[in-house]
């Protein structure tokens, strides 16, 4: 298995190569111009000239290829147009906010949807099931922008529960951190309850049927037992499959929700960036999620041989 | 210990508490929701509007411009004309530090002058007539010039990008191609670097050592009193996000909230929306001279008689509170703004546009119209703009892109169907448009005018006369000269004013009728 391992981290090489030429083309090959953006509206075309030269975007498309992957192979991803920060510091500053935020989403995803899936299954055909589906399509249908701004609506405004908007550091409290965290997560978990949930409800109706759940029962073991020690267990790999999708799609919802809930994380910085045709931001925040993609396929292919001994590599 | 020895241990305890709170009871922040982040903090380097406003919280400036738009001394005590008005000689005033605690001299300011002036337009413009600038001493200096101009003036109290900052001549003496990394003003607050955070927040607390003018404030002139202690800007991108965070406390200002938000807004007994009249802005329709069918002055011309302001200003502002339709050129209500030689025009007269066309020969170009998709106050103008030129008779591409596009290709000169453009729709700060020599669209300079490139001796010989003119009553005829050449030429053609209006927490008094949103003179109170 180690050898499997190696391998793979090995194979992200190339992908991660591909990802780069590619980003490296798309920004060049785009119609926009950093340097007319940093001039702001009152410059001149010479002003505008003279900052696209110091920003070294007047030289041949190859050549900044060859500067900049060369950088990017010493650890070095340059630095900002913008912010007169290197980009590594930049992204040190926002991971800790989208990690919060990633960690809080999954963790409500997963206690909320598995427990649901697995009743909607074992009570199939109920009236809890179908909520439970209603709920799925609905988490599935409603744009996570609207789902945030009803409930900052509902949670901030109108009951006054939770603050509106903004991010405070662990450093700087825990109560405020985790305060400030319920909304944006709950907002961005809704559509992973739904999609982990059908999930589980399926596998998990499907291992119902299966023999060794009936010997179970004929045993006498409690149904609580039944469902979570057996059923649940042989039907792990699907929803750790979904589980470890949603954890790379989550990349994807953070940018919504980090500029709704104004938390200044790495989606937010995405954002931005590409605004502002930052190139060497968008160049390294690109090749970052799609490393996190890669090492989280690896990690959901690792976590098959823990649940399912028959699986090998 | 006895009953009365306790009672004076207990209030000597309640009173040290007191005492150590006091000062963190005082403490006051404001915490503000700018149209944009901070990303640069360069003031000189870029002409983005957010740098500017940041230039004025950390930096001061010689002279500045008071609510009625006239010429105030700030940092300097006097400055004084020679008889023949081919020299200024400028005082400093006692007591300016720089936030490093170092005195602020003449050598700093020529150098802050001189940084300036290679960046800015009405700066370049300004040094075409400087002679020499000279220290005579630590507090005073010496502009001399080849032949009397106004801009000298005029260019060290310009209120908008670029803004003269005084800079400490270690900071000025930075190649102005290169961005400072030094961050030593001695305006009435302090960057704190340490707290910037970009995308979300950026961190500003009082200069106690700022000594202010012992003038009320007034526009941009007068004391700059700093009345709270910290000021935060958020960086809030989201428009009804700020405003949930206005109606709710946790900010207490925000610079330019959407117009289609103040409704709600307006609702809220907390909330004040203040009108600014110096912070409006004028939109405008650029042409590009150098390509057809705008190549031909009578095709351009059209386009008056095919325009209405009114069309402009309901489809992006769509509320009459904070429009106005303002021929004038230089803005309405300004030293320079008139509306003379306007008649007719401006009145979507489409038989009139047509019968113009005709004489111009249009052959049916196609007009490459450039539309803004993703800045809410611009999005809706380039359809206008299309429907209005096709009921007179013009053939219209409009594109969509975002703002970003539209901006790197504007910088184009080629035709339209290798990439270049001809016409596009944005907005100005009043501030950036009211004189000749200021407003970048009247620049008729060929190769060295903005965007769009109009080439017009005339219209340069104009503004070279406003510039040589010190004479309020010679330049406002000047002026009107210069709208009339601009008619006739059609460097641009204004298409409607509108107010943007400023919304605070009712604790939040002060604010200046300044055209540029500053911050000092500001209270929140409990």
């Amino acid at each position: 298995m180690y050898g499997y391992f190696f391998r793979r981290l090995l194979g992200t090489i190339p992908v991660m190569l591909v990802v780069a030429v590619f980003i490296f083309l798309m920004l060049r090959l785009t119609p926009s111009d950093p340097a007319a953006v940093i001039a702001g509206d009152n410059a001149t075309t010479e002003q505008v000239a003279q900052i696209r030269s110091q920003l070294g975007l007047d030289r041949p498309m190859i050549e900044q290829f060859v500067i900049w992957s060369g950088r990017v192979l010493t650890g070095n991803f340059g630095e900002s147009f913008f912010f007169k920060k290197t980009v590594a510091s930049l992204i040190g500053e926002r991971i800790e906010p989208t990690l919060s935020l990633a960690l809080f989403t999954i963790l409500i995803a997963v206690f909320v949807a598995v427990p649901l899936g697995v009743l909607a299954a074992h009570r199939h055909g109920s009236w809890i099931d179908r909520i439970v589906m209603g709920f799925s399509v609905l988490g599935f249908s409603v744009p996570v922008f609207v789902i945030g701004y009803l409930l900052i609506y509902l949670f901030a405004v109108y009951l006054n529960w939770l603050p509106v908007q903004g991010y405070q550091r662990i450093s700087e409290g825990v109560g405020g951190w985790a305060q400030r965290l319920i909304l944006p997560s709950v907002t961005l978990s809704v559509i992973y309850i739904a999609l982990i949930a059908r999930m589980t409800r399926t596998s998990v109706l499907e291992v119902l049927s299966e023999d060794y759940i009936r010997t179970a029962r004929a045993k006498g073991q409690s149904e609580r037992k039944v469902l979570f020690r057996h059923a649940l267990r042989n039907a792990a790999v699907p929803i750790v499959t979904v589980i470890g999708l949603g954890v790379a799609l989550l990349i994807g919802g953070v940018v919504v929700t980090e500029s709704v809930f104004t938390i200044p994380g790495l989606g937010r910085l995405t954002v931005d960036a590409v605004l502002a045709r930052d190139y060497p931001t968008i160049q390294a925040v690109i090749l970052l999620f799609s490393f996190v993609y890669v090492m989280i396929n690896l990690a959901v292919d690792m976590i098959y041989t823990v649940l399912d001994p028959r699986i090998r590599y | 210990m006895n009953a009365f020895r306790k009672a004076i241990l207990a209030a000597t305890c309640v009173g040290s508490l007191v005492a150590m709170a006091a000062p963190a009871l005082a403490q006051t922040t404001l915490r503000a929701v700018m149209h944009s982040d901070l990303k640069i903090l360069d003031p000189i380097w870029t002409t983005a509007y957010i740098v500017r406003n940041h230039g004025y919280m950390i930096y001061d400036t010689l002279l500045a411009q008071d609510e009625k738009g006239e010429i105030k001394p700030q940092m300097v005590e006097k400055y004084e004309a020679a008889p023949d008005n081919k020299s200024y000689t400028f005082t400093l005033r006692d007591g300016l530090l720089w936030h490093d605690g170092k005195p602020v001299t003449s050598e700093d300011c020529i150098a802050s002058i001189k940084r300036w002036a290679v960046k800015d337009s009405l700066g370049q413009k300004m040094m075409s007539f400087v002679d020499s600038i000279d220290a005579v001493d630590a507090k005073t200096f010496t502009i001399k010039l080849k032949e009397p101009t106004g801009l000298v003036l005029l260019g060290l109290s310009k209120p908008s990008s670029n803004v003269p900052f005084m800079m400490p001549k270690r900071v000025a003496d930075t190649d102005p191609n290169k961005q400072i990394e030094d961050f030593t003003g001695s305006g009435p607050f302090v960057f704190v670097k340490d707290e910037w955070k970009p995308g979300d927040k950026t961190v500003y607390v009082k200069f106690d050592k700022y000594k202010p003018r012992a003038e009320p404030a007034s526009g941009l002139a007068g004391g700059k009193v700093a009345k709270v202690d910290r000021i935060e800007w958020r960086a809030i991108s989201d428009a009804q996000q700020a405003v949930n965070a206005l109606q709710k406390g946790e900010i207490d200002y925000i610079e330019q909230p959407s117009h289609d938000l103040l409704g709600t807004l307006k609702k809220d007994a907390n909330i004040s929306i203040v009108e600014v009249p110096q912070i409006k802005a004028q939109y405008v329709f650029r042409p590009n001279h150098l390509q057809k069918p705008f190549d031909n002055p009578k095709v351009r011309h059209a386009l008056w008689y095919a325009f209405n302001q009114e069309d402009f200003l309901m489809a992006t502002i769509g509320d009459e509170n904070y429009i106005k339709a303002c021929k004038a050129l230089f803005v309405c209500d300004t030293q320079f703004g008139t509306t003379k030689g306007t008649d007719g025009l401006l009145t979507s007269n489409a038989k009139k546009a047509q019968e113009l066309l005709k004489e111009a020969g249009y052959d049916g170009t196609p007009v490459l119209l450039m539309h803004s998709t993703d800045l809410k106050a611009l999005t809706n103008l380039a359809p206008v703009a299309k429907s209005l030129m096709e009921k007179a008779g013009f053939k219209v591409d409009m594109q969509s892109m975002d703002w970003q596009t539209l901006v790197a290709r504007r910088a184009k000169k080629d035709p339209p169907s290798a990439g270049g453009w001809n016409a596009f729709l944005t907005a100005w700060v009043v501030a950036d448009v009211m004189n000749p020599v200021s407003a970048a669209y009247v620049n008729s300079g060929c190769e060295k005018a903005s965007f769009g490139w109009p080439c017009d001796a005339e219209m340069e010989k104009l503004r070279d006369d406003f510039a040589r003119s010190s004479d309020l009553a010679k330049q406002k005829e000047i002026a009107e000269a210069v709208q009339k050449r601009n008619i006739e030429i059609t460097a641009m053609i204004p298409v409607g004013e509108y107010v943007q209006p400023i919304a605070i927490r009712k604790n939040v008094k002060g604010l200046l009728m300044a055209p540029v949103p500053v911050h000092w003179n500001i209270e929140v109170t409990k």
